[in-house]
């Protein structure tokens, strides 16, 4: 069983806490002049995305997590699961709608995403940060309108709904920050 | 008067808490070579000159902690320590306010609360007796999840660092005073209370800047305290260090009544300045030097 002391916490590194993998964001040293040092951490949980804050006391040793992150391709979705390929080894990953989270409404097939894995299974999939994707359905535009002022949901392909601006019609292609469900502009072709 | 006493010494300060870095000399005198340690402060050379007649002294001094480093933490910092004979923590904390005012060339307003009754005002209970469970309850009600603390003052550590320590010094200098007499370090106990010690702390902007005694000036006491200190290293697996017997004698040659205070002046800079991390202030801290 690999283990951290508090000495090598630095952002980045992964630990299991509660039986759950979590990835330091902050480490803080915190101690009074005369007694006992800690460390106060910020982590993720990759599991569930929450952020939690720990105190160790310093010197104490916390177990590893075997988290890796790897770059998969999207193959397709059966109704149950997705399913990623790793383009070098060419090993399949079959991922459930809990890992997936929200990265499910941006991606389609061939999309290459960061998936984070545990002992070799996938616990959560990051969706490009931009995608381009069609509009399938929104309302017709105000002739003559190219402000932009104001907006218009707009349903995409993966069925990902975006508010867009009033000129962008059913057919053409935008492109989308994943990471906030917005839009970004038009793209032609 | 400016004293200037040795980094390196052949004792160190006992403290479980405070971590002495080492090295070794070898030549004439010692030709099999002599293990030293860096001041982790100057207090036990000062209080040589002191029993030796003296008179009040302070000096500014290079000190070193192994295992410190952060935001507000250098292995390597500077400290200014003074003593005066006379004086009690009370008079000495005047001063100490007076002069760290001109410093930030400000007139901050000047708090003064007891250790416990700043526990009492934060959770409404009493340091002192408070149990273990109470401690607990009150950092997780504050949002410290923690486990593995087994002692009492490693509680009442975490509770002053992690939860009172940001709010203290938001209005002007906070001093809190008479600490739990395990925590006493080389203050003198209380005559009135024998569970409190005569010790203070100063904070100013949640940052923890000065720490003096009414000095202990009992050379037995003194001793008992060592070898428990010693004793605690051995049960916390730290290496026992060192007894500083040129003190001890000191000490029972006689050291004047007085009190003692080291200030941090690399964090006094840093709130002179307005900075948030020593490294803004610092030359070089650890990471460059």
């Amino acid at each position: 069983m690999a283990t951290y002391s508090t000495n090598e916490f630095r952002g980045g590194l992964k630990l299991l806490l509660d039986g759950d993998p979590c990835v330091i964001i902050e480490n803080e040293f915190v101690k009074p002049g005369k007694g006992q040092a800690f460390n106060r951490v910020k982590l993720r949980n990759l599991k569930t995305g929450r952020v939690l804050e720990k105190t160790f006391k310093s010197g104490e040793s916390v177990e590893a997590a075997d988290v890796i992150d790897r770059d998969l391709q999207y193959l397709y979705n059966d109704g149950e699961y997705w399913y990623f390929m790793d383009n070098d080894s060419f090993e399949q990953y079959q991922v459930d709608a809990s890992a997936m989270g929200e990265s499910a409404k941006w991606i389609k097939d061939q999309d290459i995403c960061n998936v984070t894995l545990w002992n070799d299974a996938p616990i959560l999939v990051e969706a490009p940060n931009f995608v381009v994707l069609e509009i399938t359905d929104t309302d017709p535009g105000l002739k003559g309108d190219t402000s932009g002022g104001g907006g218009k949901p707009a349903t995409l392909e993966t069925g990902a709904v975006v508010r867009v601006p009033l000129f962008v019609q059913i057919g053409e292609k935008v492109k989308v920050d994943t990471r906030k469900g917005e839009y970004i502009n038009r793209v032609k072709g | 008067m400016e004293v200037c006493t040795p980094i390196l010494s052949q004792a160190a300060g006992t403290d479980p808490s405070i971590e002495p870095l080492h090295t070794r000399y070898t030549g004439p005198r010692y030709p099999q070579g002599l293990d030293l340690f860096l001041q982790t402060s100057p207090e036990f050379a000062m209080k040589r000159l002191l029993a030796a007649g003296s008179g009040p002294i302070y000096q500014i001094a290079q000190v070193f902690r192994d295992g410190e480093y952060g935001s507000r933490h250098n292995p390597e910092f500077t400290l200014l320590e003074w003593y005066r004979p006379g004086l009690d923590h009370h008079g000495l904390m005047k001063e100490v306010a007076d002069l760290v005012s001109a410093c930030l060339g400000e007139e901050p307003g000047v708090e003064k609360i007891s250790y416990v009754a700043l526990f009492e005002r934060k959770f409404g209970w009493n340091p002192l007796q408070a149990r273990i469970r109470q401690l607990e309850d009150a950092a997780k009600m504050h949002g410290v999840e923690t486990c593995n603390l087994e002692r009492r003052d490693q509680w009442l550590d975490l509770l002053m660092s992690l939860v009172i320590e940001p709010t203290l010094g938001a209005q002007g200098l906070t001093f809190v005073y008479d600490y739990p007499a395990s925590q006493a370090s080389l203050a003198r106990l209380s005559s009135e209370d024998g569970r409190i010690a005569s010790r203070f702390e100063l904070y100013y902007r949640g940052l923890e800047l000065a720490n003096g005694f009414h000095e202990l000036t009992d050379a037995v006491e003194q001793r008992k305290r060592f070898e428990a200190e010693n004793r605690q290293r051995q049960q916390h697996g730290l290496a026992q260090l060192p007894v500083d017997e040129n003190l001890l004698e000191a000490l029972e040659s006689g050291l004047p009544d007085c009190a003692g205070v080291a200030l941090g002046l690399d964090r006094l800079l840093m709130l002179q300045q307005g900075e948030a991390a020593l490294d803004d202030v610092l030359t070089f801290s650890l990471k460059d030097a």
